[in-house]
């Protein structure tokens, strides 16, 4: 078990990653890749059992999705952190020839990525394909997946979502990163979402929230409470409230970052604001 | 002419039913989807000895295909399965990113293509569905002619690694391809040598590409006969030679000359060698409600509307 500093190092770490991936490039999505660096460091490094080295069938270990591909960032930062592929390899991102494409994809074999995301609303499905899968294996491994809250508006969710409560894919464990935000503005405004947690409910999933998920403890906790209520017949949604661009202060209560790189001076004024612990890149 | 004998009418969706059945028995990782549409799809038996390895998805056809994609993480091979328009229009973008682009080793079998679905009418005749999968890269597209092909070639996608398109249809039609014909996927089969045109023809067009022939030969016209049944990859070769040898083309197929075999076609012989072509296809146009059979006749892709399009080539020769 990590200790909880070595976590938060990473989690700064990790930031600085993003930050500096898409300040180089002057393209990516920053907003909401700070608003899930908690989860995904807490995902990969104390909640998921994993085995050594990657291979695509991944039996015999938990398996997660990421569905809103965008936030690619943090994903190539966490898994590189984690070990699947060479540290360096981050400052490839979005670059010609790269394994690190915009958004996710398994095309160019990057250890660590199972299915190609980025047009949204996909991975829910692919998720419960795995979980099935697992089922079929006698592999009692997990699959987690992660879904922005915008995403939700793309109809094919709520087809996956009917399925796994009506089949009972209790191996599963979805989160919705509940930011708020999407492209055009609060997600209120564009299509408003109302109480994810209890359409959720009405559908049949057993759902749990993390009230804030940019508090490690509580992502951590709030992990590995869903675990504990896997098996039990019902596919587990964890509704995690977080805020977009977290851990840099001007990035913070606005969707303007959805889709932005910092400038020189911006960037200067993110990486101040989180230490460089573990070494960049 | 070489003879062929129609083994007694069947409908190809029941080879992909016969095909499942035997993988069924014979592979554990195979796995099977339906999205409602078991009984159309011919799958009882598959369900009845397999229960564990079929999935209901429902009227989902987005999510069905998803899931397929996510069962091949673990190594099972899904077979997800619905009517053409709607495994493969419907959900164009899924396929793309979470199955073609994923490299994922799903098999998508549509059946009730083109206007042969009939009644129903243009909602759900596909006339478009080759050219949409035919442009995924690394999508292997595959419109078998018969029963007997149709359940050789569901077997043999299971052993074939990565995404496959098999279309196939709702009605009875002549079963004359040999029962223990083994399915290469990619590789032409010819059917009659000719000398004075060639005819490629797949999927319901074989047999009237047959019967076309046989005509022709009584007008003294030595046609060529050549069942693709896969059309991407293409067989380039086995065209090409005959079309060097016959100096002309025409191809028959139930799809929108748009985006279908022809003009694959037609793309390999102007890169390599140009000859003229007539395409029996439908004419960039929806289909609508009839029989069959009348459907085939007013959009011209029977054997009658084969034998005008050889005579018309061979006036261009």
């Amino acid at each position: 078990m990590a200790k909880n500093q070595e976590l938060q190092d990473l989690v700064y770490q990790v930031r600085r990653d993003i930050l500096r991936m898409v300040h180089k490039v002057n393209s990516g999505h920053p907003g909401g890749s700070l608003g899930c660096t908690e989860f995904l460091v807490a995902l990969y490094n104390e909640v998921m059992d994993l085995k050594e080295g990657f291979d695509m069938d991944g039996i015999g270990e938990d398996l997660f999705f990421l569905s809103n591909g965008h936030i690619s960032p943090v994903f190539y930062s966490v898994l590189a952190r984690r070990g699947y592929f060479p540290i360096e390899e981050l400052n490839t991102f979005r670059l010609i020839n790269s394994r690190l494409q915009g958004h996710p994809t398994t095309h160019e074999g990057l250890p660590g990525v199972r299915v190609a995301s980025g047009s949204l609303g996909q991975g829910m499905s692919v998720a419960i394909g795995a979980a099935l899968a697992k089922k079929l294996n006698g592999d009692d491994h997990l699959v987690f997946s992660l879904h922005g809250d915008g995403e939700l508006q793309e109809g094919q969710n709520w087809e996956a979502i009917m399925y796994a409560a009506g089949n009972k894919v209790d191996n599963l464990i979805a989160t919705v990163d509940r930011n708020g935000q999407q492209i055009d503005g609060p997600t209120e405004k564009v299509l408003p979402l109302g109480d994810v947690a209890e359409k959720f409910k009405v559908f049949g999933w057993d759902v749990m929230e993390i009230e804030n998920g940019n508090d490690l403890d509580q992502v951590v906790a709030g992990l590995k409470e869903a675990k504990s209520r896997t098996g039990k017949g019902k596919p587990v949604c964890i509704v995690m409230i977080t805020e977009m661009g977290n851990g840099v202060d001007f990035m913070m209560h606005t969707h303007a970052w959805h889709g932005k790189a910092p400038s020189d001076e911006q960037l200067a004024t993110a990486l101040a604001q989180n230490p460089e612990t573990l070494g960049d890149y | 002419m070489t003879k062929y004998t129609d083994q007694g009418k069947q409908d190809t969706r029941s080879g992909y039913g016969a095909g499942m059945t035997e993988l069924g028995r014979t592979n554990p990782n195979v796995v099977s989807l339906c999205a409602d549409l078991v009984g159309s799809l011919k799958i009882e038996t598959f369900i009845e000895e397999n229960p564990e390895r079929f999935f209901q998805v429902g009227i989902a056809e987005a999510n069905m295909m998803g899931i397929a994609a996510g069962l091949t993480i673990g190594g099972k091979i899904p077979f997800a399965s619905s009517f053409a328009n709607f495994a493969t229009g419907r959900v164009y973008d899924q396929i793309r990113q979470s199955i073609a682009y994923s490299d994922k080793n799903v098999k998508i079998c549509a059946s009730h293509a083109g206007l042969t679905l009939g009644e129903d009418g243009a909602t759900h005749q596909i006339l478009e569905d080759i050219g949409l999968m035919k442009m995924l890269p690394g999508m292997t597209v595959i419109n078998p002619c018969d029963f007997n092909q149709t359940k050789a070639a569901t077997i043999a996608i299971a052993e074939h690694h990565g995404p496959v398109y098999l279309r196939f249809g709702r009605p009875k039609v002549a079963n004359f391809t040999p029962v223990d014909q083994k399915f290469e996927i990619g590789k032409a089969l010819m059917l009659n040598e000719g000398t004075d045109v060639t005819i490629i023809a797949t999927g319901h067009l074989v047999w009237e590409a047959l019967i076309a022939a046989e005509r022709l030969e009584n007008q003294g016209i030595s046609a060529e006969v050549i069942n693709i049944h896969t059309i991407k990859p293409l067989d380039e070769k086995s065209i090409l030679n005959s079309v060097k040898k016959t100096g002309c083309v025409v191809t028959a197929e139930e799809h929108n000359y748009l985006g279908g075999l022809g003009e694959s076609v037609s793309g390999v012989l102007a890169m390599h060698h140009p000859a003229p072509q007539e395409l029996v296809a439908t004419k960039d146009t929806f289909g609508e409600s009839g029989t069959p059979e009348q459907l085939m006749e007013k959009y011209g892709l029977n054997n009658k509307a084969i034998e005008e399009a050889v005579l018309r080539v061979l006036k261009r020769k």
